[in-house]
């Protein structure tokens, strides 16, 4: 019988969330690395039992650690992510030229065909790369070395590489996005990068139409149909159907915001659906709780614009928790499995794609990331 | 031998349970102490002091014979009675945030 396996990345430590395949009773592990920021947990896909966790702290920095057993134990690999060549700078928050400066790893991305390799994106932005399981990284400079980069400026979370996809179908493709940067896209495995923020429109910049300044909060992408892409920015939600190259506006009926709409941070899609697709709207831009204190996912069936908000099971008074770009993932059984995490320390699981949701656990530190790996 | 106190967190990492004896040839610095430790831990690469610049990080402290070290220069010489093991180099994770 299928397994599930939910990757817990909290404020505070990692844990481990199993259950059969009917996904009602949870076995939980950890904390793992009790104490210390866990930024993203992922499993590989050529491995499941080749896990890669991001573990940071302010005292004593980044290290990343390694299982070969599916998280029962651990070590710890190569922390040195030194950027490539002489920095140079970006621009800081007063607009002044700064120096580029690593500061953690945000999110790690494992290759979907080799195990000892994973992309990884960190703050101050930058794309890095082990072939060797960890051992070492190294930098991708075409990603920060794009002629924009001198000014690219950090978003209230810092200068983040938060968002990774690698195309099933065309391995010299990737996507990446940054805080507060945009999409970008490689044609050619990492050497060059296009910045694919056309048809994005976000009023918080001086041009709202520039080519890069966007704060891309995450984006998604359904296996199948690697050239659609979803994104969820600052605010406004968006579809692309051709890679990038041009976006549209599918926010939709989602809820009113003070004559705005599309805040949130995660979005994801349904591991069958390809045009089935879920974010959580947040209220914002400073509030960053939910709207009317109401925690509620809200599903497309078509790709976009027509949204059901889905409250089954949710809390839908007095809750003002957060939901963090990392934090939404699903599964791949019959019936897919949506998980989410908040800065409340709940994990909130749906078996039935939305329809109705439990919490898998609820008191955990604030969750930072949510993966999930459907075993055999 | 020099005795290195580790704050939890790093004592984890380098796998230990106690303090750390070290072998550390004269001079004996914060410099050649860190690099005696990082030979012997490579694990702790990084966390007491940038992989580059090998400046000690913002929230890490070292303290010795009751004084705070953190802001001499790495190659000053340590106290006597840390050089001769009677008292041990402190590495500290600095009270910070909540």
């Amino acid at each position: 019988m299928s397994k599930v396996r939910v990757l817990v990345g909290t404020r505070k430590g990692a844990f481990i969330l199993e259950s059969d395949g009917k996904r009602q009773k949870w076995d939980v592990s950890g904390p793992h690395f009790a104490g210390w920021e866990l930024y993203h947990l992922k499993g590989s896909p050529a491995d499941p039992n080749r896990l890669y966790a991001s573990q940071s702290s302010g005292w004593f920095g980044q290290m990343i650690q390694r299982s070969s057993d599916g998280g029962k134990t651990w070590e710890p690999v190569d922390n040195k992510f030194v950027y490539d060549g002489v920095p140079g700078t970006h621009k800081w928050y007063d607009g002044t030229p700064h120096p580029w400066e690593f500061k953690r790893v945000w999110h790690l991305e494992p290759s979907l065909t080799d195990p000892e390799t994973v992309y990884a994106g960190v703050e101050d932005a930058a794309l890095f790369r082990t072939v060797d399981g960890g051992k070492s990284w190294q930098e991708l400079p075409g990603m920060r070395g794009h002629g924009t980069g001198s000014g690219w400026q950090p978003g209230a979370g810092g200068l983040g590489l938060h968002t990774i996809i690698l195309d099933p179908k065309n391995p010299q493709r990737i996507f990446i996005a940054i805080s507060a940067a945009g999409a970008f896209r490689t044609d050619d495995a990492g050497v060059t990068w296009k910045a694919i923020n056309q048809g994005l429109r976000s009023e918080y910049i001086p041009d709202p139409t520039a080519e890069v300044g966007h704060c891309v909060h995450h984006v998604a992408m359904h296996p199948s149909r690697p050239n659609t892409l979803f994104m969820q920015k600052h605010w406004d939600v968006l579809r692309s159907d051709n890679a990038g190259d041009l976006w549209k506006d599918v926010t939709g009926n989602l809820p009113d915001d003070d004559g705005k709409r599309g805040f949130g941070f995660v979005i994801d899609v349904h591991a069958h659906e390809p045009e089935t697709i879920y974010v959580v709207p947040i209220k914002s831009d400073s509030q960053h709780f939910p709207h009317e204190g109401k925690l509620r996912v809200y599903r497309s069936k078509t790709g976009g614009n027509e949204w059901e908000p889905l409250t089954k099971g949710l809390p839908q008074q007095d809750c003002y928790v957060n939901v963090l770009r990392d934090a939404m993932a699903v599964d791949s059984l019959d019936s897919c499995g949506v998980y989410f995490g908040t800065t409340g320390g709940q994990v909130y699981a749906s078996p039935d794609a939305g329809d109705s949701w439990a919490p898998i656990v609820r008191d955990l530190p604030a969750v930072l990331s949510v993966e999930v790996q459907t075993l055999a | 031998m020099i005795t290195v106190v580790l704050p939890a967190h790093l004592r984890t990492i380098a796998g230990v349970s106690g303090d750390v004896q070290l072998d550390v040839p004269p001079p004996v610095t914060q410099r050649s102490i860190l690099d005696a430790l990082e030979a012997r831990y490579p694990a702790l690469q990084g966390t007491v002091r940038d992989h580059v610049t090998k400046q000690r990080r913002a929230f890490v402290r070292f303290f010795a014979c009751q004084e705070d070290l953190s802001h001499e220069s790495p190659d000053a010489p340590l106290p006597d009675a840390v050089a001769s093991g009677t008292e041990p180099f402190l590495i500290v994770g600095a009270i910070a945030g909540g």
